[in-house]
This record gives C-alpha cells, sequence and structure tokens, in this order.
C-alpha cells in the first residue's frame, strides 16, 4: 500500500517535473492576484498593512483552487485513472497519494513565498512566521477538499466554474482562521489557539475527505 | 458488514425502494401534508398578523418574523434531510432517495434564499441597513452558496443516476462542515439576536406570540412534504417513462 502510494507520487511529481509551467502558473497567479490589490485599493502602508492577511490568503485559496486541474483531469482523460482504480488497492490511497503531489506543487510554494508578498503589503514582521505556519497547516485542507471538488467534476466538461462552486464554501473556515491567527499576531496576542484549530481541521479534513474523493472518483467512472 | 446482515429495517422503507410504491404511497399521503400545511398555515398567519401583539421596541415590524424564522429552520434542516435521502441512497442504492434528494434541493435553497429576503427587509427598520456582515446572515449565505454548489453540480452531470451519486457525496460533505462553518463564522463576528427557538430552555417571547410562529413552522414543514412528494412523483415520472406501469397510469 505505502508502496504503490510513493510509486504515484513519484510518477506525479516526474510528470510534473516534465512540465514546470504547471507548476510555475499557480505561483505567478498568486504573486499577481496580490499585486493587484494595491493597485486596486490604495498604496498606502497602513491601509495594506490591515488588510494583508486577508489579501494573502484569499490569494492561496485561488491559486490552490485553479491547480485542482492537475489532481485527477489528465489521468481521467487518457484512461490511466480507471486502471489505477482497477489496481488491487484502496482508491483513498490514490487520492492521498494525489492530494500529497497536489499540495507539494501548490501548497508548499506559497508557504515559501507567503513572507515576500507578505511583506510587499507591509504586514509586520512579526506576523511573518504566523502567517507562513497558519498556510503550512491551511493548505493541506484547502488540498484535501480541492480532491472532493476535483473528483466530484471529472467527466464534466468546462469544469473550472463548477468545481470553485462546490470547494469555495467549504474553504471559508480555513480561510477565517488563517486570517484571524495573523490578525491576532500583529497585535501581539497569542496564536496557538487558532493554529490548534486549524490543525484539528486539518486532521478532521484528512479522515473525511479522502474516502469521500474515492467515492466520487467510482462514481465518476460509471459514466461513459 | 456482518452487524449489517442481521439488522432490518421496517418493511415500508425496503418498499419506499420501488418507484412505482413510492408513487402511490406518496398520492395518499399528500391529501393529509396539504390540508394541514392549509390550517395550520392560514390559522397561524391570521392569528400572527392581525391579533398577536406588536413588539414593545420594533412595533408591527417585528411580524416578518413568522415568515423569517419559519424559512430559515427550512432552508437549513433540508440540506441535512437532503444529505440524509442521499446517503440512503448510497447505502441502500435506492434510485427514489435519490430522487428525494433532488427534489429537495431546489426547496430548501428557495427557502433559504427566502429567510434571506426576509432578513434583509426586516433588517432595514430594525438595524438601519438592509445587510450587515453578521455571523448568522454570513452562515445563511453559504448555506445558499452550498445548495447552488449542489444544484450545479446536478445540472452538470446528464446522467441521472451518475448526478444523484455525485450530489449525494457533495451534501453529506457539505452537511457535516455546516456546523464547523456556523461555528468559525459566529466566532469571527456576531450581531444577530439569539435564536428564537431552543430546545433546551424556554421560549423568550410570549405564547400568544411563540404560538403562531410554532404553527407557521410546522405548517411550513408539512408544506414542504407536500411539496417534495409532489416534485419527486413528477421526477418518478419523468425517469420511470419507459416503464409499462408509467404507461399504464398515464393512459388512465
Amino acid at each position: 500500500m505505502m508502496s504503490f502510494m510513493f510509486a504515484i507520487i513519484r510518477r506525479d511529481l516526474l510528470l510534473v517535473m516534465r512540465h514546470p509551467a504547471e507548476m510555475l502558473n499557480p505561483l505567478m497567479f498568486f504573486v499577481l492576484v496580490v499585486a493587484l490589490f494595491p493597485l486596486g485599493i490604495s498604496p498606502e502602508a497602513y491601509l495594506l498593512s490591515q488588510v494583508a492577511a486577508g489579501i494573502v490568503w484569499v490569494a492561496a485559496l485561488l491559486a490552490t483552487l485553479l491547480a485542482l486541474d492537475i489532481l485527477f483531469k489528465a489521468d481521467f482523460s487518457d484512461g490511466s485513472l480507471e486502471q489505477l482504480l482497477m489496481a488491487h488497492q484502496p482508491a483513498w490511497v490514490l487520492v492521498l497519494a494525489k492530494v500529497i503531489v497536489h499540495w507539494l506543487i501548490s501548497g508548499l510554494p506559497l508557504v515559501l513565498l507567503s513572507p515576500i508578498v507578505a511583506s510587499m503589503l507591509f504586514l509586520p514582521a512579526e506576523a511573518l512566521p504566523t502567517l507562513m505556519f497558519s498556510l503550512l497547516v491551511g493548505t493541506p485542507t484547502l488540498s484535501l477538499f480541492g480532491a472532493v471538488g476535483a473528483a466530484l467534476v471529472t467527466g464534466v466538461k468546462n469544469a473550472g466554474m463548477l468545481i470553485s462552486l462546490l470547494v469555495l464554501p467549504l474553504y471559508i473556515p480555513v480561510l477565517i482562521f488563517g486570517t484571524g491567527a495573523v490578525a491576532a499576531a500583529a497585535q501581539g496576542l497569542p496564536v496557538s489557539g487558532y493554529l490548534a484549530y486549524m490543525a484539528a481541521m486539518l486532521i478532521f479534513a484528512l479522515m473525511i475527505t479522502p474516502w469521500a474523493a474515492a467515492m466520487a472518483l467510482k462514481v465518476g467512472q460509471m459514466q461513459g | 458488514m456482518s452487524w449489517f446482515d442481521n439488522w432490518h429495517l421496517p418493511k415500508w422503507f425496503y418498499q419506499m425502494a420501488s418507484p412505482k410504491w413510492f408513487y402511490d404511497f406518496g398520492a395518499r399521503l399528500q391529501p393529509w401534508f396539504a390540508g394541514l400545511a392549509l390550517i395550520l398555515i392560514s390559522w397561524g398567519l391570521v392569528w400572527s398578523l392581525l391579533y398577536a401583539p406588536a413588539d414593545y421596541q420594533q412595533g408591527n415590524s417585528f411580524r416578518i418574523i413568522y415568515v423569517h424564522v419559519p424559512a430559515a429552520i427550512l432552508g437549513q434542516s433540508l440540506f441535512l434531510f437532503m444529505a440524509v435521502a442521499g446517503a440512503i441512497g448510497l447505502i441502500w442504492k435506492m434510485k427514489v432517495a435519490f430522487m428525494v434528494a433532488r427534489s429537495a434541493t431546489l426547496v430548501g435553497a428557495s427557502f433559504t434564499a427566502l429567510a434571506l429576503i426576509t432578513g434583509a427587509v426586516w433588517g432595514k427598520p430594525t438595524w438601519g441597513t438592509y445587510w450587515v456582515w453578521d455571523a448568522r446572515l454570513t452562515s445563511t449565505l453559504i448555506l445558499l452558496f452550498l445548495y447552488t454548489g449542489v444544484m450545479a453540480l446536478n445540472q452538470a452531470i446528464p446522467d441521472r443516476s451518475v448526478a444523484g451519486r455525485a450530489t449525494a457525496i457533495l451534501a453529506i460533505i457539505g452537511s457535516i462542515n455546516i456546523p464547523i462553518i456556523k461555528y468559525s463564522v459566529d466566532w469571527w463576528n456576531t450581531l444577530h439576536q439569539p435564536s428564537t427557538f431552543t430546545l433546551t430552555s424556554k421560549p423568550s417571547m410570549p405564547p400568544e406570540m411563540y404560538i403562531p410562529l410554532l404553527l407557521m413552522v410546522v405548517g411550513c414543514y408539512c408544506f414542504c412534504a407536500w411539496l417534495i412528494i409532489q416534485r419527486t412523483r413528477n421526477e418518478i415520472l419523468d425517469q420511470e417513462r419507459q416503464s409499462s406501469w408509467v404507461a399504464r397510469y398515464l393512459e388512465d
């Protein structure tokens, strides 16, 4: 079971390495969306520092959302998803492997990039570690719930808009606690409570979403 | 699954799985729900709009509560109902359960929208604004988004049985998330008056104000039951149009 999982992870990472643009696009999107806000709101430092956490989190939400396409779409259209589901391995292992790859491609680079874009928005330096940590705990939850959405729309044409309708409402608690943690850190308040809630949400998502996404993939295979 | 094999539900539960049986059984239930809904809603409306005392602070504007609260309660409970119906469909592989879930979606979404609209109308005289980013308003709005997600997924998949299963999974995940969303939003911002009804404590309203409200809530439940049965029966006729019993029924 573990070897199956690692084989999938290795294969998918290799496929991504062959097309580096797939990995860079969500990152560029993230930076671009963040850059739109000073242009749209105001370049003034005080105003931006007040909304910086929210902007970075919303941009991260949208960037992981756009990257959800890579989870199952290519495998579904070339038929290898069907083969993988027929392998004598539980389908949730496949889902979990795909989620790990998705997070390595979209979530982790965002975590690493976030201090730079947050400083560009004048987020106080003492809040930066909390921002990184909240993204580190929060983005895997986004990938997990996103996998359910991506699995539900396999085989649906023009699924891009649909998947955001399905997934974004489920992202709201993560957004609230993520931005709450950063706002608390900027005011010098303790943040461990927020991060503990986010960790609880991650564990909860880990419990239910691989099962749900596996089931959704099997349902998706029923349509010709 | 061994505990599962020796575990039997009442006979009517299994009979529900037959579209024809549900069609006939629904037809027998419908007059009861329709009659109850008609009596309760008209009784509740007349009492609440003409005879219930005006609120000492909000005057007559509070009377919109008699539509607002039933709509909000139904919007929430129908989402759960949809998820339970979907789960029954997935577990016992019942086509009719998916049809029931599908029929409940639009009804639930309409009631959620009604709750938001009446809330906005009520908010203007009371709070001085149509909309505030208050916790309960926001979580109702998110509930409406969850409904639209389910409806969009249902529309996007042409095969009815696949669509039924896919929306069931989404509804289950959504309903598991509703308490988390509610809690996190509550925690984020709250301004709303506390719940009118709770199961554990005595209502904060005098009886001549809350009994008509109770009548309205129960009446709206009956109306929804009637509507969902009707929509499911239409759905059954549509999906089973190839089978001989439908042809026979439509000839009569």
